[in-house]
């Protein structure tokens, strides 16, 4: 039992790490849109263009 | 969907590449895709499809699942995109943030799949001096951050249109704003009520299972359940304490005041109790009770979201800039914001562009659309001395308008307060609930006092435990779920039908609804006119005259031209497409020359060496009369140099699902009225075709409004199920509005309820669903009341120990919960083909 005198400690150190990130999260806009990446997952460049049709950047 | 818009699953597909319409004989505008040559159909969709390729986003191609429009990019348009750049005019949308760095909001068209988000951000963000671009799949809406000392917000816009798109700056405005901050901020709050509720659980169990803790062990898990709580309490928890303040300085008792009570009372006992080591501690029932409420909040909150953009979708209908003539009758023109303008002004409106203010036309002679402001669907003819209205569309011809009248003067400004005026003039049936709550919260303040006045003779020491226990095993959690919860699973379910709720009352009032009043144009028919008969005459054949009709009209916008061209019936989806429609010509084997447009009267032009003329029975027909006619079609002759050949009857057809999904309402016991503002003959037939015995025809929004008091003066519930500006304080009088997705925008916005496709029979399900809804609360209300009679009484005898209390209370929440969730499993009457899921995965292999 006495392990649990660390380990107590330590779970409240791991939710306030993910308590940070999760406030982090909403800040930084992950939660603005629910629906679009789901989409755009399923979008990405499966065949690269060829070098000379390359976005012109 | 009988056109398959994707190119792996169609090879043998002969429409254009880009858009999917018939490529016209003749035509040829190659365009080269993946080592092979593919046709379109004319020369702006070459171009788009080529931009496309040729920047590298050729993958577009394979994974759309919804053809895109025509592009149609207005010159005028284009020429106007420089005004972006002017500092004045960027001043309301743009945001400066550092020396050059500038950030603007854009609203995108013709934005149909989650393909096209990803070709917009990837062409977007490829241009150089773009630094960064966010489409937001939900809102069609884009951020775009650039550096203006390398690229110009008007070469951003060019580059959409470019492809095919067309991006509108706008001023995102502070409600937007408001709302996006109040969304993270109540996602934080759910997110550390959540964090806490599940550790402090993790702590609580133990204590409540384990039968060999020590005490310091039981002792360490309450300080950390104490720390953990202090920010579920202090940060999640928050709103309900000033909500409960506010209630107290208005000597008010919301639902907010139970609820800061019994987290303050439990929160503080537990705090007391483990500073003591005397007593029970009620973390776990504190951070539980806590996320359990914000999660009801946060999804009412999003269900809501729509309702308040009416007014801003229609104030956008005014340009943001326009030509000005400001030597007229001179012809030199400069481009000036609307905000510039004076009354006196005089504007060049060309076609296709909207009129910026209410005027008289002083040149010109033309058709205009004002189908966004009337609901009319056929444009009205417009010459010198007309009176013209801002938001509404040339079509024909250039306009010189004199401006008469400006901003909050206007039409339109004066439609907007209308409207705001009938919303608030909403029936608050929610306020009703929450009185109710407040009597029960008002005596079950009354009856903790009594109980602990009570203990207070028997055994005082037990009084802190018993008032906590009462408070905690009565929080009215069930209570303040039971609604909420069933009506987020309706509003999720029905969303997947096809209709999308937008105001929290909506469903509540759609399940005790007893009318449904419909508006005939584009509700209950497709809301455009089609060829219903043709009576040939002297002995041609029906598809001879076709041809010469399709021929003369070929070059016309005028919804005749569009009707007579068509030769063909098309389904439902094209029907969203005119301008796809415009295209289903009759095959080209006939072209007319030398075509002539009297606007308002007909044609006249030679097909075949031989001369034409078409349009109303007086232009083409000497004033012949037409034939008996089954009322509500209007008549188009046609006839050559020796006289009248053949006869074209023109209407707006129902749609083919009205029927049965008609006689599903009726089957609810639903009584059906049509109160269009069409002529009475084309009113009548439809009624009759429908099975709809109460119908009014010619009827303004204000007879529309008038009808529908009416309606509720004699105690009937109504809801108004329509499209068009013209109906959005009709819709915002009844008692529940639902508006056809296919609709202007602004109806849509102002509607209680949004249907998302054409199906009818969306009606029928959402109001058995409704009902269905209504028994779920009724059976939720009466569980939570009927727990917290035995829990109450329970509880203040001291038979329950708080950790039973709270077990009680989220055990009742969860029924109330999972009982709702049997809403999810509503079944809708008739299957719906899934085809864009289809397509999408046959494009996904």
């Amino acid at each position: 039992m006495d392990i649990l005198l660390l380990l107590i400690p330590l779970s409240l150190v791991l939710v306030g790490v993910i308590a940070w990130f999760m406030l982090w999260a909403a800040r930084s806009g992950q939660f603005d849109d629910l629906e679009g990446p789901a989409h755009s997952v399923v979008m990405d460049d499966d065949n690269p263009p060829k070098p000379d049709d390359a976005p012109k950047t | 969907m009988s056109r398959s818009p994707g190119l792996t699953d169609a090879p043998s597909f002969s429409g254009c590449f880009h858009c999917g319409l018939p490529v016209p004989d003749g035509a040829h505008y190659p365009i080269q895709f993946e080592g092979e040559t593919r046709q379109a159909c004319c020369r702006g969709c070459q171009a788009v499809a080529q931009t496309i390729i040729d920047s590298g986003q050729g993958a577009y191609y394979t994974h759309r699942t919804v053809l895109p429009a025509t592009p149609q990019q207005a010159e005028a348009e284009l020429a106007q995109l420089g005004l972006y750049d002017l500092p004045e005019i960027q001043e309301s949308f743009v945001r400066v943030e550092a020396e050059n760095i500038r950030e603007a909001a854009l609203i995108l068209e013709n934005i149909v799949c989650a393909a096209c988000i990803w070709l917009n951000e990837r062409h977007i963000a490829g241009l150089p001096g773009v630094l960064s671009v966010e489409i937001n799949y939900a809102t069609r809406r884009a951020r775009v951050r650039w550096d203006n000392s390398r690229i110009q917000l008007s070469a951003i816009l060019k580059a959409v249109s470019d492809i095919g798109y067309i991006a509108h700056p706008f001023d995102p405005g502070r409600s937007d704003d408001i709302y996006k901050r109040e969304r993270n901020t109540a996602i934080k709050r759910l997110a550390i009520a959540g964090l806490g509720m599940m550790q402090v659980m993790m702590y609580a169990l133990p204590t409540y299972t384990a039968t060999d803790m020590t005490d310091e062990i039981r002792l360490l898990m309450r300080w950390a359940s104490l720390i953990l709580t202090i920010p579920v309490v202090g940060y999640s928890a928050w709103p309900f304490f000033i909500g409960a303040w506010r209630d107290f300085k208005r000597r008010m008792l919301g639902m907010d005041v139970p609820v800061a009570l019994g987290v303050g009372t439990a929160f503080v006992a537990s705090i007391y109790s483990t500073f003591t080591g005397r007593g029970e501690v009620y973390y776990d029932s504190v951070t539980m009770f806590v996320f359990l409420l914000l999660t009801g909040r946060f999804l009412e909150m999003n269900a809501r979201r729509r309702a308040g953009a009416a007014v801003e979708e229609l104030v956008k209908l005014i340009p943001a800039a326009t030509t000005r003539l400001p030597h007229w009758p001179a012809r030199d023109e400069e481009q000036v914001p609307v905000a510039r303008l004076a009354v006196g002004d005089h504007v060049l409106v060309r076609p296709g562009e909207t009129l910026p203010a209410d005027g008289e036309v002083v040149e010109g002679d033309s058709a205009v659309s004002e189908a966004l402001l009337t609901g009319e669907s056929l444009p009205v003819s417009k010459r010198v001395h007309a009176k013209v209205v801002g938001g509404s569309l040339n079509q024909a011809s250039p306009l010189v308008v004199r401006v008469d009248k400006l901003g909050a003067d206007t039409r339109l400004a004066s439609i907007v307060r209308l409207l705001d005026r009938a919303q608030s003039e909403k029936p608050r049936i929610g306020q009703l609930a929450d009185r109710a709550a407040a009597w029960f919260v008002g005596l079950l303040l009354v009856i903790t006092v009594f109980v602990g006045l009570a203990w207070y003779f028997i055994d005082p020491s037990r009084i802190l435990w018993i008032v906590v226990s009462i408070l905690v095993v009565t929080c009215p959690c069930a209570l303040g779920l039971a609604t909420p919860a069933a009506l987020t699973t309706a509003t999720g379910r029905l969303t997947r039908l096809g209709l999308l709720t937008t105001r929290g009352h909506a469903l509540e009032t759609l399940a005790r609804a007893t009318d449904l009043v419909f508006d005939k144009t584009g509700t209950l028919t497709h809301g455009r006119l089609s060829v219903r008969r043709v009576v040939p005459l002297g002995g041609r054949s029906a598809e001879d005259v076709g041809q010469i009709a399709a021929a003369l009209e070929a070059g016309s916008e005028h919804p005749i031209a569009r009707a007579l061209r068509q030769d063909r019936p098309e389904g439902e989806r094209l029907a969203a497409y005119p301008s796809r429609v415009l295209r289903e010509a009759a095959p080209a084997t006939v072209t007319a020359s030398d075509v002539r447009n009297t606007p308002g009267r007909g044609v006249e032009g030679t097909v075949n060496g031989q001369f034409y003329r078409l349009g109303s029975p007086r232009f083409a027909a000497a004033g012949e009369a037409p034939p008996e006619s089954a009322g509500g079609e209007s008549w188009v002759a046609l006839a050559d140099e020796s006289g009248l050949i053949a006869w074209f009857a023109l209407a707006d057809t129902p749609r083919a699902d009205a029927p049965a999904a008609l006689a599903a309402l009726q089957r609810l016991g639903l009584r059906l009225h049509l109160v269009s503002g069409d002529a009475e003959a084309a009113v009548k037939t439809t009624a009759a075709t429908l099975g709809i015995a109460d119908w009014h025809a010619g009827a303004l929004p204000e007879d529309k409004l008038a009808y529908v008091k009416a309606l509720q003066s004699e105690g009937r519930i109504v809801a108004m199920v329509g499209d068009g500006i013209n109906d959005a304080p009709v819709l915002a009088g009844a008692q529940v509005s639902i508006a056809m997705g296919e609709g202007a925008d602004v109806a849509q916005a102002a509607a209680d309820m949004v249907m998302l496709g054409s199906r009818l029979a969306t009606l029928g399900e959402g109001v058995a669903l409704a009902r269905k809804t209504q028994r779920i609360i009724r059976q939720n209300l009466g569980w939570a009341l009927g727990y917290n009679l035995i829990a109450i009484p329970a509880a203040a005898l001291g038979y329950v120990t708080p950790w039973i209390a709270g077990i009680g209370m989220s055990a009742s929440s969860l029924l109330v919960v999972l009982n709702a969730l049997r809403l999810s499993e509503f079944k809708q009457e008739a299957k719906p083909v899934p085809a864009a899921l289809r397509s999408q995965l046959s494009t996904l292999r």
